[in-house]
């Protein structure tokens, strides 16, 4: 058996490639990381106390090109022979991913939640995430994109070595114009506290004190649908069924009803704190800890709280 | 410009969702059926702008089994000017896009679009299977699609950010918000779509690199602790002890 796990790192190692890699790790046998991108040497290294036996980089590829990406993983899969492959479910796994597996002819599993089964089935969720399907691969080899934060990482072995691969790509077809990062926000599907807040803000200006809270606990924000259609946020916090599908540790919706298509995204989510005037609001069958008041009285009375807790440490 | 556009059918997002037979199959008791709606919001009205600025045609394509011709309809009556539907069940993506491939092959488009994700089975699998069949460049998740020449020029999402990229045609896009408006379809347009060119085309021979073995429904909740209002101290302490969250 051997693994081999792809991991994305041009902006530096993230929860998610330790997430991968200690899954594969799980799965027993050589574990080799493919990466190409610009992380050091010594970041690279530390991958080993995570499981990996051998981390493989090509530094001549951005990242950019899913053709690329593809040949690169494709022969180091090659060379290795390798029987399972696993991204991160991540928007590089959402291109590239689907490409391998015709590329190989191996089964893809995206999105998967669990380790495979004894019967060597894997769970992922379906219907937006009202539901869970358990999943066979026909083929010998097998592709898995890992949800994230669906598995925690592990650490206890040692610096593994790192050897630099090539895989001579071709050139890259897809041109690279520009690229907007914004600065120092935590990705939305890796964060494990989310701060969510919908229409009953009333309008954008309010936005302050959700803001606040999640700054106070370290957590990213989100929003519901209709908040990013009339612009009051961007389009990329919108959670739900038609926009990003998160499973946090702790997800605070803040004025949100609850509607199903909301729910279909969050309902993953281990704890749900439910923030909301109206008592008969959907949302509060879904949550684990409900309070029924009004966001601009309880927040900053939330807020102060956390503070007073992160200050005294318990 | 000739554009391909990948409509799958998908859930009325309101459905109640349940399995039958052992958990192997989903129960479409009373499940009302819509376009996928990446597909239809966003693939097929860009399509359309882009066939209204520039001219051409746009195909729409669906392997499915008769009863989506429904969908295929409405499709049409939002302007689309022919369809065809590989008479297959799509249960396995690889399957799907090897169809969808075969097709795009024999009848060299320009442009293949697709939705994002299918809301049922939310694999972001078949465009990039699609891609690779082809050999063609594929840009995911693009949010805005721009076409100069044989040169296109689209905003797409990538980890942690927005990107603009150039690729030339032919190519394979997965299209997310923001780049169209959804279109209801006018009564002219149903009348339309009733003579409009269906064609079925009998599926090649592929084999299923996966399979769903079963089906399970998450656990309910149990039910919500109510917190007063006045005192969020006890919120955090039981975030902190009692969930272990924070
Ligand atoms: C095909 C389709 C796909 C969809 N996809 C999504 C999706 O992905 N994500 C999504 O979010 N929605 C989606 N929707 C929309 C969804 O159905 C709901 O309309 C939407 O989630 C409602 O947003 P909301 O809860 O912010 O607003 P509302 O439903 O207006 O709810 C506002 C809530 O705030 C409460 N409130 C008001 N004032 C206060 C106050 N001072 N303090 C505390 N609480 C207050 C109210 O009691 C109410 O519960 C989709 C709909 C369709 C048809
Ligand atoms: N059965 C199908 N017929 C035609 N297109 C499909 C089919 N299934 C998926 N697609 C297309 O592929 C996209 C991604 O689907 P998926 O890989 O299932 O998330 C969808 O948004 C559709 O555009």
């Amino acid at each position: 058996m051997s693994v081999l796990v792809y991991i994305n790192s041009n902006s530096g190692l993230h929860k998610s490639a330790l997430e991968t890699v200690s899954y594969g790790k799980k799965l027993g046998g050589n574990l080799t990381v493919i990466t190409s991108g610009s992380a050091d040497d010594s970041s690279l290294a530390t991958l080993g106390k995570y499981g990996a036996n051998k981390v493989l980089v090509d530094r001549s590829i951005q990242g950019n090109d899913d053709q690329q990406l593809t040949q690169l993983i494709a022969s180091a899969a090659d060379s290795v022979g390798a029987t399972t492959i696993i991204f991160s479910h991540d928007l590089t796994a959402k291109a590239v991913a689907p490409r391998l597996s015709v590329r190989l002819k191996a089964g893809l599993i995206s999105g998967a939640i669990e380790l495979p089964a004894a019967d060597g089935t894997v769970k992922v969720n379906v219907f937006s995430g009202k539901a869970f399907g358990s999943v066979k691969v026909n083929s010998s080899v097998k592709i898995i994109s890992l949800l994230p934060n669906s598995f925690q990482p592990e650490e206890n072995g040692n610096n593994c070595a790192v050897e630099s691969f090539s895989s001579n790509a071709s050139s890259s077809l897809i041109k690279v114009l520009s690229t907007k990062k914004p600065e120092g926000e935590i990705p939305l599907p890796e964060a494990e506290l989310v701060v969510s807040a919908g229409r009953g803000m009333k309008g954008p200006e309010n936005w302050g004190m959700v803001e606040d809270l999640a700054t106070a606990l370290g957590a990213a924000t989100a929003c519901s649908r209709p908040v990013a259609d009339i612009g009051w946020r961007p389009h990329h916090e919108h959670v739900g069924q038609t926009g990003v599908a998160i499973r946090p540790n702790l997800y605070i919706a803040i004025g949100i009803s609850g509607a199903i298509q909301h729910l279909a995204g969050v309902n993953g989510s281990k704890v749900i704190v439910v923030i909301n005037t109206d008592a008969e609001a959907p949302f509060f069958k879904a949550a684990d800890y409900g309070i029924l008041g009004d966001a601009f009285e309880v927040l900053p009375r939330l807020t102060e709280a956390v503070k007073k807790f992160k200050v005294s440490g318990q | 410009m000739k554009i391909l556009v990948c409509i799958s059918k998908s859930p009325d997002t309101t459905s109640k969702i349940a399995f039958v037979d052992q958990n192997t199959k989903f129960d479409e008791n009373g499940v009302q059926y819509i376009i996928n709606p990446y597909d239809e919001w966003y693939a097929l009205v860009r399509a359309l702008e882009i066939k209204e600025t520039l001219g051409g045609d746009v195909t729409v394509i669906t392997v499915g089994p008769i009863a989506d011709d429904a969908i295929i309809r409405k499709a049409l009556a939002i302007g689309a000017d022919d369809a065809v539907r590989i008479d297959a069940d799509p249960t396995d993506a690889y399957y799907t896009a090897v169809q969808i491939a075969e097709y795009a092959k024999s009848n060299n488009f320009d442009l293949v679009l697709t939705g994002k994700e299918t809301i049922n089975y939310n694999g972001s699998q078949v465009a990039g299977m699609i891609a690779e069949s082809l050999n063609m460049p594929f840009v995911s998740l693009a949010s805005k699609l721009d076409v100069n020449g044989s040169t296109l020029t689209l905003e797409r999402e990538i980890v942690g950010g927005l990107q603009v990229v150039e690729v030339s045609l032919p190519a394979v896009v997965s299209c997310a918000k923001g780049m169209a408006e959804q279109r209801i379809p006018n009564m002219r347009g149903i009348m339309a779509a009733r003579t409009k060119p269906l064609q079925v085309v009998a599926p090649v021979s592929v084999e299923l690199l996966t399979t769903y073995v079963n089906y399970t429904m998450p656990n309910a909740k149990s039910s919500c602790k109510m917190i007063d209002p006045m005192n969020m101290d006890e919120l955090v302490a039981l975030l902190h002890n009692e969930a272990k969250v924070i």
